[in-house]
């Protein structure tokens, strides 16, 4: 690890925590139908979408039809977006000529753009025209989004009401988290991107005739208007398909550090968000440092595999030592522009983050550069995490560390005032269960199939991770991939789609019925023997659960993968 | 069944919103305010387009200084860009470094320590533009003696092409091969 790698990630987190109490703010005025310096903007726009969708605003409702509000329009844009790609060929802003996309493969992207996970079984550049990459997958990065980011204030709400039947109105919330949100902040963000270099046109494709002889063609079209809310959104589908690596997407080290900043910053912001709205802003900042620590551990451990470099590689003649003039480290899959230090940052917030978006190769990272990524969705992108989905995991395990509490010292355990009961523990256990089955289930059955075998670029070891990083990826609504695995198949395709919706919806629905249980109950006053939950020790406890799930489950399946690569990696051994 | 009519007009709506107007709107402004960045940043000699400023191209000559292998088709493919996805105990992998160091050390004959990594392996999206310094430095005793100019002079370009940390801050040093290359074929072009 170099000093300036340390200075430029201790920047980033210094930076990023600036942000978090304007944003945070600005958010909660927003779900609590506060004005803001854009109200006399924007607020004529969102009012017109009510009037169109006959949306009454003022009505609440019960977390059953705030679910059903949330499914349905799931289904009707997964619908959308399935046709749109299986008749691209014949509609508009498709230059090259693109044919209609297969029906696997639409089936596997529109879930995959549905449920914010934003896998990519296709090369984006030969696939997908002008026209679906806006109007079919774009508007997902914005739909998903704010569809989390709505569930997470509902579930927000649980607590911060009392003796209440209903948490809000899905279309709301989901129309202000558009509105006042993403939308804005893509806007200019998109511009900031473009002058740096990110292509943002329709034309087809410039042939260029290269400095040896050769023809090189370049791709064009709208990327940085995608780029923006791919990562704002945690959305991580790129416009190209070598995604942020790419050019054409994260041209400079500068457009990488508004990249990895957008990625985090909804989710940080909304943790102060939620203290806002329990009126208790330290409750905020508890989830806050507990998720700070937790990413820390993942950039050290990630910072420090890769600058080691490959063993195997400095014996056949590289040089893995940083100089000031060369990077050293493992290089393999990495831009020279980012080095090793903003590419292991890169690697750690997007798959804290439900992001997915990728500045470098995975597959390609040391064994324990690549146990990071698949530990951190894993422990459910809780670190930060997703936009929404990062508030709402967070305060699962929440839950969870107060009711674990309450067992050691025999008392109902509460947090922000609410009884956490039978119900509660029931929804959030059966979110838990349901990720590790999803996980563990699908990528046990993978490897056993010769089907899923042809598709790796990798063996040995290695080749158990390619799988088991597929299936992670897919439930965790992650999206980024150990890409050897080619993932255009037939079985691949249906299952990493149903795996993307288990993931999403059945996580989503038992939370909202937990908040809907809370938000039924009276508050309880806080007593002597109530278990603070701003302090040092909480934050502890919730670091402690959130970690101990994770190892617990999947530390078998881990240490046969990446685990076991590493010690053969020390000592030479490959795979053919 | 009334939040599947919302559901129906809401989508409809907001994918003309943040589908159609949104990115539309974007590459409008974009044209007006970043036309040279927005089309691709094209890199154009004698009024010819070579490439772009961003994106790497394949260099095998000896008087062309070299880029880092490319993954992306056959080598800097614009349409199929990405990385090997080699893991670090991939036998090919090793293969591949093994064979390139050997081609290395025959075409750079005078230059005999380690070479540095970044010029040897391939980058994550097979388009990356740039080197490290200390890998243009290892090429350019070779790019000099191909090209029949002394030492410094192309020890001088590659100094000038050297871009350090973005305003200061951000990144890593680096070399630009394309920019390099066609600085070099203006200064000491080839004799034929």
């Amino acid at each position: 690890m170099t000093t300036n790698g340390l200075f430029q990630i201790g920047l980033y987190l210094a930076v990023l925590l600036l942000l978090v109490k304007p944003l945070g703010a600005y958010m909660a005025r927003v779900f609590q139908s506060e004005r803001t310096f854009l109200h006399p903007v924007l607020r004529p726009i969102e009012n017109l979408i009510y009037r169109i969708c006959g949306i009454e605003e003022a009505a609440e409702q019960s977390w059953k039809r705030y679910a059903g509000g949330a499914l349905v329009f799931s289904a009707v844009g997964m619908l959308l977006t399935y046709l749109l790609m299986r008749v691209q060929q014949w509609l508009p802003w498709n230059p090259q000529g693109l044919g209609n996309v297969a029906a696997d493969l639409s089936w596997n992207t529109a879930a995959s753009f549905t449920t914010n996970t934003n896998w990519q079984s296709y090369t984006p550049e030969t696939t997908m025209s002008y026209l679906t990459e806006m109007a079919a997958l774009a508007t997902h990065n914005f739909f998903s989004a704010a569809m989390g980011m709505a569930v997470a204030i509902a579930v927000v709400r649980g607590f911060s009401r009392h003796s209440s039947k209903t948490l809000g109105n899905f279309w709301v919330d989901f129309t202000r988290s558009i509105v006042y949100i993403l939308l804005p902040l893509s806007i200019v963000v998109a511009l900031l991107l473009c002058s740096q270099g990110v292509i943002q046109n329709l034309h087809p494709y410039t042939k260029a005739a290269t400095l040896e002889g050769a023809v090189q063609t370049l791709p064009q079209g709208p990327a940085a208007s995608q780029e923006v809310i791919k990562l704002l959104g945690t959305n991580g589908g790129g416009f190209l398909n070598a995604n942020s690596a790419h050019p054409y997407e994260n041209p400079t080290p500068f457009t990488n550090f508004i990249q990895m900043l957008l990625i985090f910053v909804i989710p940080a912001g909304l943790t102060y968000t939620f203290g806002k709205m329990v009126k208790d802003t330290r409750q905020g900042w508890a989830l806050l440092a507990a998720m700070t620590v937790l990413f820390l551990a993942g950039v050290f451990v990630v910072y420090s595999a890769e600058q080691g470099g490959n063993p195997i590689l400095a014996k056949r003649g590289l040089q893995t030592q940083a100089t000031a003039t060369q990077p050293g480290g493992n290089m393999e899959g990495k831009e020279v522009r980012f080095g090793i230090a903003n590419t292991a940052l890169f690697t750690v917030i997007t798959t804290d983050a439900s992001c997915g978006a990728i500045n470098n190769a995975h597959d390609s990272l040391t064994p324990l550069g690549g146990l990071v990524p698949l530990v951190n969705i894993e422990l459910g992108e809780v670190v930060f995490g997703g936009v929404g989905s990062g508030l709402y995991g967070i305060l699962l395990f929440a839950i969870l560390a107060v009711f674990i509490a309450g067992l050691m010292v025999g008392r109902t355990p509460e947090y922000l005032g609410k009884k956490i009961e039978q119900k509660e523990v029931k929804m959030v256990m059966l979110s838990v269960l349901v990720m590790a089955f999803s996980i563990l289930g699908f990528a046990a059955a993978g490897i056993n199939l010769s089907t899923v075998g042809n598709s790796l670029t990798n063996h040995g070891p290695h080749g158990l991770s390619e799988v088991l990083y597929a299936y992670t990826s897919a439930v965790g609504n992650n999206g980024s991939a150990f890409a050897g695995l080619n993932a255009n198949t037939m079985y691949l395709n249906v299952t990493l789609g149903l795996a993307m919706l288990f993931g999403r919806f059945l996580m989503l629905i038992p939370l909202l019925a937990a908040a809907g249980s809370l938000a039924a109950k009276k508050q309880v006053p806080v007593s002597a023997g109530t278990f603070p939950t701003h302090g040092p020790l909480f934050v502890a406890l919730l670091v402690g659960v959130v970690v101990i799930v994770g190892a617990l489950t999947f530390f078998p399946a881990l240490s046969l993968g990446p685990v076991v690569e590493h010690f053969l990696m020390q000592q030479g051994r490959l795979w053919s | 069944m009334k939040q599947l009519m919302i559901a129906i007009k809401a989508t409809l709506l907001l994918t003309v919103l943040t589908g159609l107007l949104y990115p539309l709107a974007v590459t409008g402004l974009a044209q007006i305010l970043f036309p040279h960045q927005a089309n691709g940043s094209l890199k154009v000699v004698n009024g010819k387009t070579v490439g772009s400023e961003l994106i790497g191209q394949s260099f095998t000559k000896t008087e062309y200084f070299h880029g880092r292998p490319s993954a992306a088709g056959n080598g800097y493919d614009g349409l199929n860009s990405g990385g090997s996805n080699y893991g670090p105990t991939n036998q090919k992998l090793s293969d591949r470094v093994s064979d390139d160091v050997k081609k290395f050390r025959a075409e750079n004959p005078t230059y005999t320590g380690p070479v540095p990594a970044d010029l040897l392996t391939a980058s994550g999206s097979g388009l990356d533009p740039h080197i490290s310094p200390a890998s243009a430095d290892v090429q350019v005793a070779r790019v000099a003696a191909a090209r029949g100019v002394p030492a410094d002079t192309v020890r001088q370009l590659v100094l000038a092409h050297t871009e350090g940390r973005q305003y200061g801050l951000f990144g890593e040093p680096r070399v630009n091969v394309l920019e390099l290359n066609v600085a070099l074929d203006q200064a000491a072009p080839v004799r034929k």
